[in-house]
């Protein structure tokens, strides 16, 4: 039997087809069914957190909130929000005095003196959810990721522990929790705000100087915020997109 | 079946390789790759709803109101109106789900009031800061101020 051009294309052109009907049908299965819809739609959020440097009072209320929140070890290294305080001589912006005792978990002893000439604040620090986010870059098996409503998040059940997001983020975010051996970070409490709650740290704050926001929400007052101040993010020659927006954030925090 | 071409055969036995590589593929993959990785990105879509699921330990106040309506209305027109319960009395949403059977511990006043008001140089100058050596006495502050509307007079 002689197999002309177009017995041939024939053949070939069914095997293709079968092949490619069942691969996509398999994939399907693979698939599942989706997650049954809830009334928290993953499109129609975007969130950010508003911090105003003006109005922290350093009490460490957020850095406790957050540890008891999310069950982070207590050990003083281990954190996903934590405070950090600045003594700044006004001539010599680029060697701030910075100190972080535990974090500001049992607040901030007194260290310096009132009117010596420098200048003295707080800056909370927390995951900065960029948009485009260099941790997520490095990770070799796709355990942390963006979530379409703006999140970094980590997929502890996937995470191999190789440790480089933890290089790559540029705001010294994530930890190794030693309990898993997995990477660890502020999560901006996604089990609460899918439910309608604000995160922990913004539960707590006695000062509202942290406001979780949704940007893709209108009537939302980060908006507000956002306009009525000026604005900054920390290093944003990284242009990592970073969403936690802080107002009057002195040149000298890095 | 016409007995095959000898210069044929071997394009079957190659189609036949080809389809065992593709199911042996197939079947790998559906073995490493985790259901659902790639629906919303490079990444598994069962980690949402795994990181969702997570329990909550703080109420929020929306939830303290519904029962304690007293000391909403206590706290009405003070400063201390817009902290939230739970900044004093920690993490509470086990009290709020069974009220009966988990009873909260009254915060230590003296403690809790100087955690926020002591006097410290980087707090803003604007945020009422004491130095509890000359302020008040050593007892208490809730002997002179209520802590759900500290203002006195
Ligand atoms: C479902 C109703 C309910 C909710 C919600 C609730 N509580 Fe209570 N709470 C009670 C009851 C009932 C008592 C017991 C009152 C008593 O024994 O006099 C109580 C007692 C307390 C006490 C101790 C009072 C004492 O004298 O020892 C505190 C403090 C308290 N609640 C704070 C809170 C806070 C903060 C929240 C919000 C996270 C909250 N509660 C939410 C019902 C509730
Ligand atoms: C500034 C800190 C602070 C905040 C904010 C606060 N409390 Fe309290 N609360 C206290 C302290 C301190 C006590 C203990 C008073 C005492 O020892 O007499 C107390 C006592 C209570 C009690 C016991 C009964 C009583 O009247 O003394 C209840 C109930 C209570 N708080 C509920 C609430 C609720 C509900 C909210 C939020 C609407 C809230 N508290 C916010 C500090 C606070
Ligand atoms: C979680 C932090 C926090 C705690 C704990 C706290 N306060 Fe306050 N307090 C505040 C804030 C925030 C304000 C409002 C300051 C402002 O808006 O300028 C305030 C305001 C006040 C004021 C009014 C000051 C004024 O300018 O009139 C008094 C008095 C006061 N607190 C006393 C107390 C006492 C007493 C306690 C302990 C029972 C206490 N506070 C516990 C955060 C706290
Ligand atoms: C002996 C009673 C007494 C005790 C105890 C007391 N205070 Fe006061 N406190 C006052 C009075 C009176 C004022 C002035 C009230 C006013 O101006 O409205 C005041 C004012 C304040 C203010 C506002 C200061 C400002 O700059 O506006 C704060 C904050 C404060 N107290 C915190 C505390 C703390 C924290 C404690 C516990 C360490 C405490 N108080 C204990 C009586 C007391």
């Amino acid at each position: 039997m002689a197999v002309d051009r177009r017995i041939f294309l024939q053949e070939t052109g069914k095997f293709l087809i079968l092949t490619g009907v069942a691969s996509v049908a398999f994939e399907h299965v693979l698939a599942g069914t989706a997650e049954a819809a809830e009334n928290y739609h993953l499109t129609d959020h975007w969130w950010a957190m508003a911090i105003d440097i003006d109005k922290c009072i350093g009490c460490g209320g957020c850095v406790r909130a957050c540890k008891a929140e999310n069950h982070v070890p207590l050990e003083p290294f281990y954190f996903r929000t934590w405070v950090e305080r600045y003594h700044v001589k006004p001539e010599d912006m680029e060697h701030p005095e910075v100190d972080s005792p535990d974090g500001g978990y049992d607040g901030f002893p007194e260290r310096y003196a009132q009117g010596d000439g420098t200048k003295n604040f707080f800056v909370p620090k927390l995951c900065n959810h960029c948009a485009h986010s260099p941790c997520v870059q490095v990770c070799p098996v796709g355990a942390t990721f963006e979530s379409p409503d703006g999140v970094v998040l980590v997929d502890k059940s996937y995470c191999l522990g190789c440790r480089y997001c933890v290089q790559a983020c540029p705001y010294g975010c994530r930890f190794i929790d030693p309990r898993t051996n997995t990477v660890d970070k502020c999560t901006l409490c996604y089990h609460r705000i899918t439910k309608g709650l604000t995160t922990a740290c913004c539960e707590v704050c006695p000062m509202g100087a942290r406001r979780l926001g949704d940007l893709k929400d209108p009537k939302d007052p980060i908006h507000a915020f956002l306009r009525d101040h000026k604005i900054q993010v920390l290093k944003p020659q990284m242009a990592t997109g970073a969403k936690v927006y802080y107002n009057d954030l002195d040149g000298s925090v890095r | 079946m016409p007995a095959l071409d000898k210069d044929k055969r071997h394009l079957y036995r190659l189609a036949v390789l080809f389809a065992a590589g593709i199911l042996a593929f197939l079947g790998l993959r559906a073995v490493m790759v985790p259901k659902g990785f790639g629906r919303y990105g490079f990444f598994r879509a069962g980690a949402l709803t795994d990181i969702r699921s997570l329990p909550i330990s703080y109420a929020g106040r929306a939830a303290c109101a519904d029962c304690h309506s007293d000391i909403v209305d206590m706290r009405k027109g003070s400063l201390h109106a817009q902290i939230g319960c739970e900044a004093c009395h920690g993490p509470l949403e086990a009290h709020a789900a069974a009220p009966d059977t988990t009873k909260p511990r009254l915060p230590n006043g003296r403690a809790l009031c100087l955690g926020c008001h002591l006097e410290n140089v980087a707090k803003p100058a604007s945020f009422p800061q004491v130095d509890p050596k000359e302020h008040g006495d050593a007892g208490p502050c809730t002997s002179c101020h209520n802590p759900h509307h500290p203002e006195i007079s």
